[in-house]
């Protein structure tokens, strides 16, 4: 799929629950080697949105992926049992196997991430909140993707681990063209790497360059405090 | 020793080897317990099966399955935890089971004995093991990634719901497979107790398959050995209790990885 073609398009997308509706009549485009952020609020459906386009709830109005999108989700947390008799290997396995995939991706996807082969061997519980995220991250890799959706994938880390994601994240779409969708709370970060920002926010949602979403105005419409960001320089972008 | 006696063997063996395997995955998906009230599922159909002199595994599998279906069934329509629902089934069959059974046929049916087995009977339960080791292997992938994430497993293409009946349904089967010798309240031990023994040594999915299946044969071997050379009881209890003390003898030196 070449650059700035159309890989994903939602027209009138509304999400609810009951009486309790949490997106109303979305409508939005993303474009090949993309990366588009969704921000907004706590509640204002952010990941919800995600599992839409991941048909993962049920919702109404439309979701189209362009022909030929394999997806790769890495989830904002896994409730997974970390007693669970499972190395990091059996469940990237796991994957390989159900999908057919090559049995080198594993260590390509591995490398890839910086997964060192002693922690590919260890048990899911003993990795650490990084390693966790990583391994979620490499196992989103296998099947090679080219639309990656990422739910605040930095949310347990520190701020190293974090720069970490965010520098694999944004070569992963630097070098391999792909497509990013990133939810995120932290605007530093949006205001870095995303090339769009989708807004949520209980009025009308908005869309647009980081630097005309992000606006302080703006900010302080959609979050209701005085926004607390720095803006890295543009060479930082690499 | 008499044939139906080593057909009987030979389909314990089986039965081990199967319950071993399921065991595991209902240990990772924290269904051991409540897998064991599906046991009891079969005791309104041995209850009618005894009352009108059918073969009691016919009447055990018929409600067996039914309330497998229920159950799956009530998790989807009430959005219930399958503990839950799997309680809700469970008491009412008991309830019906108790009331239904014949007094001389409730020991039986709930603590099972040591039934010579025909031919036809061991190759049945043969094949029946074979299905579930069979199906287990096919969807072990599906079910690893089912228990790590349901989300995750469903956007990786795993038709998650599919996944749960299916395993439902080989739990079941398994049970009913070890119901004629184990009882309704003893069929599922052998599916609890080697797994719990084997996690206690092991964090590998493979090693951890491969020694629940060991400790379960082996305590078949050894609680028909010791039933036929030193207790000569008409259940499978010493069994039971064999397992029991490996397991409390693998929790005392765990190494669990």
């Amino acid at each position: 799929m070449a650059p700035g073609e159309s890989i994903l398009s939602v027209h009138n997308l509304t999400i609810a629950f009951g009486r309790h509706t949490i997106l109303e009549n979305v409508s939005f485009e993303a474009q090949a080697g993309d990366c588009l952020a969704v921000i907004g609020p706590n509640g204002a459906g952010k990941t919800l949105l995600l599992k839409a386009l991941l048909h993962l709830i049920p919702c109404r109005g439309e979701i189209r992926w362009a022909p030929g999108t394999r997806i790769g989700y890495v989830p904002q947390k896994v409730a997974a049992d970390r007693q669970l008799p499972l190395r990091l290997q059996d469940f990237l396995d796991a994957k390989i196997a159900f999908q057919k995939l090559p049995p080198a991706d594993l260590n390509r996807v591995a490398s890839a991430v910086g997964l060192a082969p002693e922690i590919l061997d260890a048990g899911i519980g003993l990795l650490s909140g990084g390693q966790f995220q990583k391994a979620l991250i490499a196992f989103a890799l296998l099947g090679e993707p080219n639309a990656l959706l990422f739910d605040e994938p930095t949310a347990s880390l520190d701020e190293l681990a974090e720069e970490n994601i965010y520098e694999l994240l944004h070569s992963l779409q630097r070098d391999r063209g792909m497509t990013v969708i990133l939810v995120s709370h932290d605007i530093s970060v949006v205001y870095r790497y995303a090339s769009r920002v989708l807004c949520l926010s209980k009025g009308t949602p908005c869309m647009g360059a980081p630097r005309e979403i992000l606006t302080p105005a703006m900010l302080q419409d959609l979050y209701g405090t005085p926004p607390r960001f720095y803006r890295h320089h543009p060479a930082e972008r690499g | 020793m008499h044939a139906g006696q080593v057909y009987l063997f030979l389909v314990a063996l089986f039965f081990a080897l199967a319950a071993g395997l399921v065991g595991c995955f209902a240990l990772m998906k924290r269904m051991l317990l409540a897998g064991d009230v599906i046991s009891h599922l079969a005791l309104p159909g041995l209850a009618i099966a005894f009352l009108l002199n059918w073969n009691p595994l016919a009447g055990g599998a018929v409600t067996l399955f039914l309330g497998t279906l229920l159950i799956w069934q009530l998790q989807k329509k009430t959005g219930l935890a399958t503990d839950a629902t799997i309680g809700v089934v469970f008491a009412t069959a008991l309830a019906a089971g108790a009331v239904i059974t014949p007094r001389e046929d409730l020991v039986d049916a709930l603590f099972g004995g040591l039934p010579q087995v025909s031919l036809a009977g061991c190759l049945l339960g043969l094949f029946a093991a074979l299905f579930i080791m069979g199906a287990l292997f096919r969807l072990k992938e599906r079910l690893a990634l089912e228990i790590f994430s349901p989300e995750l497993a469903a956007v990786t293409g795993v038709n998650v719901g599919r996944v749960n009946l299916w395993f439902l349904l080989l739990f079941s089967l398994t049970v009913l497979a070890g119901l004629r010798f184990m009882g309704a309240l003893l069929a599922s031990a052998l599916i609890i107790l080697p797994a719990a023994a084997a996690r206690q040594w092991t964090g590998k999915l493979s090693h951890f398959l491969a020694l629940s299946s060991a400790i379960s044969v082996l305590s078949v071997v050894g609680g028909f050995l010791l039933n036929a050379f030193a207790l000569h009881l008409p259940t499978v209890a010493p069994l039971i209790v064999l397992l029991a003390a490996l397991f409390f003898a693998a929790s005392l030196f765990a190494r669990r990885g």
